[in-house]
């Protein structure tokens, strides 16, 4: 007899999404970050913080990840951290636009690059539960205008 | 507990309550509703919806400016249920008793009223750690304006007021006291008569926020002695955008008016406006009567039934509630004064309330989470948010073996 699916065990609540939330990866500080960015929203105490430590030719050498607050939260933290090892500064924000994109209308089939955030799509089905999943996204991209503004 | 506080065994016919509140009988995410959001507002019962639908069917009209039958027939109506408003929280007079449109514009209306005259550098205002932002930010924004303090009665680990510390606060510059009756985020029942007396040993005017209490207790303005008291009807089981503001008549007098317009003056030349007697001075513009209505008939409703009934019934639900939350590992009730309204705000070790909200609606139970608007509660307790279930009467105790079950889940995702 095959198992029935569990709509929050296959779903919100996936291994994925649950391997990132009991094993953040990135989870420490760096003391000599370039990028340093910040995210938090009042109504539910939920906070996101990213650093990027940059080469001369601005591609991430180092990357940090910290979140407290709700599985998803940590969750998208962790998975956004991951995948930004190596990029430009330019890569990393083309990448969340496109996460950005996938959490408004879903992933094309080619965007594999989005790696462990494609589990995320999932929480397209709570919508007030999206901007856990974007709150890391958002305190990047503010990090990297105020860094950019800095530099000029 | 003695034997004389004990409440009698409730005889509310919950079936039958149950089956007045059609909402009630829907499923969400394929389960029974179990509504435990009542804190946020409350349902509506068929008589509430039947007065506002046959008022706009066959009475809608504009209030007291009218000769014609229907303005006669809606003013009725509207000042009706001022009056049924007066018996309910048992006001002296009807004229002490404003419309507004929530809790939180009636707040407003003492801040700019009553505040911006009376309130000045140097002289306090008292509120406590445990208010909704409604009852903290309109006193920040008087005292940005002109100076005076806002003073916090801290809360001990219970969710209780400091009373001696309420008592150090009064001073001959205290020029109001402002607090919750029943605490939206803890569900504490203040000592609302002692908090009321010793304010006025120094000879400051009280102001209770009353959206909590009168769901779920009987609110007497006399015993109480309060000289402000506010709620909205919304969450008693009244609709949205109809609130109440009581003041006693000798404040209400000499306050300014909030909103000018029409219907809150007696005249109008470019060289002078005499504004019109209460409660209409405080009424400017077409008030919300069909809202007036709704309440009016909430207030039968709940009247019917019965206060003594209501509260044994909750106070049962909040006893079983708060048994069998305490007996599940990694729950952590918070707010657990030894008198208290049906809240149970509740954390748990292994997940965030965020993550509690979401899978107890996939089994159609709706509670709350976050920091209720109460952040400052939130900070003293050092956590973010809360889940939250708060009752009404037409709750049972399947709605709590429901939420039970539904917090075993979050267990069994998060173990």
């Amino acid at each position: 007899m095959t198992q029935q699916p569990d709509f929050l065990l296959d779903g919100l609540y996936g291994d994925l999404v649950m391997d990132h939330y009991r094993n953040p990866r990135n989870l420490r500080l760096l003391s000599d970050a370039d990028v340093e960015a910040e995210e938090f929203n009042p109504f539910c105490g939920d906070r996101a913080r990213l650093q990027l430590a940059l080469d001369e030719h601005c591609h991430v050498i180092d990357v940090s990840a910290v979140a407290e607050g709700c599985s998803i939260i940590q969750a998208a933290t962790s998975m956004l951290s991951a995948l930004l090892q190596g990029k430009s500064l330019d890569e990393v924000s083309a990448l969340g636009e496109r996460f950005r994109g996938a959490m408004k209308n879903g992933a094309g089939a080619d965007e594999t690059d989005l790696g462990d955030l494609l589990a995320l799509q999932v929480v397209r089905k709570y919508p007030v539960r999206i901007k856990c999943a974007l709150l890391p996204l958002t305190a990047l991209e503010e990090g990297i205008k105020a860094y950019r503004s800095n530099d000029k | 507990m003695t034997a004389g506080n004990r409440a009698t065994a409730s005889t509310l016919n919950l079936e039958k309550i149950r089956s007045d509140f059609p909402i009630l009988s829907q499923t969400v995410n394929g389960q029974s509703l179990v509504y435990l959001d009542n804190g946020a507002t409350s349902q509506k019962p068929q008589s509430v919806i039947d007065a506002i639908v046959d008022y706009y069917t066959t009475t809608n009209s504009n209030v007291h400016r009218g000769v014609h039958t229907l303005s006669q027939r809606a003013t009725d109506s509207y000042e009706g249920a001022r009056t049924k408003i007066q018996r309910f929280i048992n006001a002296s007079d009807d004229k002490e008793i404003i419309f507004t449109r929530n809790t939180t514009e009636g707040i407003n209306l003492v801040a700019y009223s009553y505040g911006r005259k009376n309130i000045g550098p140097g002289d306090d205002i008292i509120v406590s750690n445990m208010e909704h932002h409604s009852n903290i930010v309109p006193w920040q924004m008087l005292c940005e304006e002109n100076g005076a303090n806002l003073l916090v009665v801290p809360i001990d680990d219970t969710g209780s007021l400091v009373m001696d510390e309420y008592q150090k606060m009064l001073t001959p510059r205290t020029k109001l006291v402002s607090i919750t009756h029943v605490s939206n985020a803890l569900g504490t029942i203040q000592n609302a008569k002692q908090i009321v007396r010793m304010a006025h040993d120094i000879g400051s005017p009280v102001l209770l926020d009353g959206a909590q209490a009168v769901p779920h207790m009987p609110v007497d303005m006399q015993d109480l002695d309060c000289d402000f008291y506010v709620f909205s009807g919304h969450k008693l089981f009244g609709p949205t955008g109809i609130g109440v503001l009581y003041g006693k008549a000798e404040y209400l007098e000499a306050m300014p008016p909030f909103l000018g317009g029409g219907e809150m003056i007696k005249s109008v030349t470019f060289e002078k406006t005499i504004y019109n007697d209460l409660p209409y001075k405080f009424e400017g513009g077409t008030p919300d009567i069909a809202g007036a209505v709704g309440l009016g008939a909430a207030i039968d409703y709940v009247t019917n039934l019965g206060f003594d009934q209501i509260t044994a019934h909750e106070e049962e639900l909040l006893r079983y509630g708060t048994e069998l939350l305490s007996c599940i590992d990694g729950v952590t009730i918070v707010g657990t004064a030894a008198h208290k309204a049906g809240i149970l705000s509740f954390v748990m070790d292994k997940a965030h309330p965020h993550d509690i909200g979401t899978i107890l609606d996939e089994q159609g139970i709706a509670i709350r989470t976050g920091h209720h608007c109460a952040q400052p509660v939130m900070h003293r307790f050092q956590i973010p948010a809360t889940a939250r279930a708060s009752f009404a009467f037409y709750n049972n105790k399947e709605d709590i073996d429901a939420l039970v079950k539904g917090i075993d889940r979050v267990i069994e995702v998060f173990s």
